[in-house]
């Protein structure tokens, strides 16, 4: 790819980004930071290109604790922002609705 | 058959491979604008990053087969016990660790390419070499940064602003230092010194620690933000240095993030950017504010007179804080509100945009104490509605709502968007003591006629309101 290519992808993708995050809400701001760090593990696959063509003993070590960090990314940041989206998204309280209409009938 | 299974790197089928990836986290960040559909995106940006993976699995050239399963292991173990243990009071550092272990990655993969670079003894193209120096350089600086941060917030060393003296003379020359030694990498690329490179990235990572060490807890909404942005444009750089399409639009999506919330959390408090980053808050002025121990006049209740102001009104306005978070009372205060509510009292809760140590932290909280969306109010939402609201109580917070940043032109948060409680018709503010804020500066609400201070730990003291209420 050609480094001009790659300059118009980054330009795109910057407004793609701007266009995109400007409409989360405010709270889900904190999900929404998780997630892009779930994303950013993305580094993860440079890790595994330059293990590959390591050939001395520090460049095993870099390359190894390169792709921890990144897993540490996808997956901690995926699993933990699906923790918090779960306690956004529960039923709006079917309980307390139960409650007074029960509290009625009776 | 396994042979013609390999892909091509930069091949046409590797590239469609990664599109598809990419495509995914944008579809995935998309679904994340409303809180009904967000998990699924999540799902979404997460399936996107098994495709990118198990794509470069598959790339002609990947080898060292042990050590990428190490690493994977590694990192998997370390990820789902940090993901399942972790409090949701505690989500600031984590996301500062996240944006630390991320940086960090960066930083290594960026050593790794320029030994690379070495030791195939040719020259580098500078298309590749810059950025890998500002992989390098930025992925240090968000590594060391970040764990400044974390170490800051999971209080392992003071939250108080630390300066070092001569701290903005020894950046500006550590920062020139990087410059130069990076143009001498970079002029020399047909035989760039390792050495050099590594003295880059120490004077990044010191200059990581040096920039975050000043500043204080409740301008780390800012500064997390900023790192998240960091980390971000330093996986788009190394998307650039690798030619990978995933890496620049993941990066550059992650990058547009960070600097999204950055300049809205600076928004939120009336500064700049800059402001947060080199004129240390409370650090000068801290000493001229701690001498005002004057004593003022201000009212002072209990959690029974608390209940009963709360239980007969018509409509209350819970703002909640740091504080909050600290006492981790959202359980509590979620509580005293179904106790109300139960008495047909409107219950809803103001944020402030920098309440708490992250954006969007309060909401986490609530929404795990079962607080129902709509009730989340937002600033601008909730001010027109405070002079027609009975009771605003205020739970750990406190510059946020200090009315002096309207008041008062020469106070040092003059001009700071707030929740304006002092508009409600009474206010109960819980707190520890009197003592002032993160600003150095005495909040003069609590001394307005109608506010009443409930001096107690946040969780307590909403654990003896509801039992109140429910006594009545």
């Amino acid at each position: 790819m050609s480094l001009m290519t790659e300059i118009t992808i980054f330009v795109l993708a910057a407004f793609v980004g701007f266009e995109v995050i400007s409409k989360v809400p405010t709270t889900l701001h904190t999900p929404l930071m998780s997630q892009t760090n779930a994303i950013h593990g993305i580094v993860m696959l440079g890790g595994l290109i330059v293990v590959g063509y390591a050939n001395d003993p520090l460049e095993y070590v870099i390359g190894t604790i390169a792709i921890a960090f990144g897993a540490i990314n996808i997956v901690g940041g995926f699993m933990v922002t699906d923790r918090m989206l779960g306690m956004f998204s529960k039923k709006p309280k079917p309980k307390a609705e139960a409650d007074g209409k029960g509290g009625g009938g009776k | 058959m396994i042979a013609e299974a390999v892909l091509k790197p930069g091949g046409d089928a590797a590239t469609a491979l990664y599109i598809v990836a990419f495509s995914l986290f944008i579809l995935g960040v998309k679904r994340g604008t409303h809180p009904t559909t967000a998990k699924q995106g999540n799902l979404v940006a997460a399936f996107g990053m098994a495709v990118a993976v198990v794509t470069t699995l598959l790339l002609d050239g990947i080898g060292n087969w042990g050590l990428i399963a190490l690493g994977l292991g590694i990192g998997t173990a370390v990820g789902v016990i940090a993901s399942v243990r972790v409090k949701m009071t505690e989500m600031p550092q984590m996301v500062a660790l996240y944006n630390g272990v991320g940086g960090g990655a960066v930083a290594l993969i960026a050593w790794s390419e320029i030994r690379h670079g070495i030791s195939l003894g040719e020259t580098i193209p500078l298309d590749t070499l810059i950025p890998v120096l500002f992989a390098a350089v930025v992925g240090s600086v968000s590594f060391w940064g970040s764990n400044i941060a974390f170490a800051k917030l999971q209080d392992l060393i003071p939250t108080r602003p630390l300066a070092v003296p001569g701290q903005q003379v020894i950046n500006v020359v550590l920062l020139i230092g990087i410059l130069v030694a990076c143009t001498d990498i970079a002029i020399n690329n047909d035989d760039p010194s390792q050495a050099i490179f590594i003295a880059v990235l120490l004077a990044a990572g010191l200059l990581g620690n040096l920039v975050v060490l000043p500043i204080g807890g409740a301008d780390m909404p800012v500064v997390i933000s900023l790192l998240n942005a960091f980390t971000g444009l330093s996986a788009a750089a190394a998307g650039f240095a690798l030619d990978n399409v995933a890496l620049i639009v993941a990066g550059t999506l992650v990058g547009s993030s960070g600097t999204i919330l950055t300049m809205e959390m600076a928004t939120a408090m009336n500064r700049s950017v800059a402001n947060v980053l080199f004129a240390g808050f409370g650090g000068a002025p801290a000493g001229g504010a701690g001498g005002s121990t004057e004593e003022r006049p201000h009212v002072s209740i209990g959690a029974q007179d608390a209940a009963i102001k709360l239980a007969y009104a018509d409509s209350v306005v819970i703002v909640p804080g740091y504080g909050l978070a600290v006492a981790q009372a959202q359980h509590a205060i979620k509580e005293v509100g179904d106790e109300l509510e139960k008495r047909g009292v409107t219950v809803n809760y103001a944020i402030h945009p920098v309440a708490g140590r992250m954006p969007g932290h309060m909401n986490v909280l609530l929404a795990e104490a079962d607080v129902p969306y709509e009730q989340l109010k937002e600033m601008e939402e909730i001010n027109p509605e405070m002079p027609r609201t009975d009771v605003a109580v205020v739970v750990g917070a406190n510059d946020v709502t200090n009315p002096a940043a309207k008041n008062d032109p020469d106070s040092p948060i003059a001009g700071m968007p707030i929740i304006e409680v002092d508009q409600a018709q009474q206010v109960i503010v819980i707190k520890r003591s009197l003592s002032p804020g993160f600003a150095g500066i005495d909040n003069d609400l609590f001394y307005e006629a109608n506010t009443s201070m409930l001096f107690d730990d946040a969780k307590k003291a909403a654990a003896d309101i509801a039992a109140e209420i429910q006594n009545l």
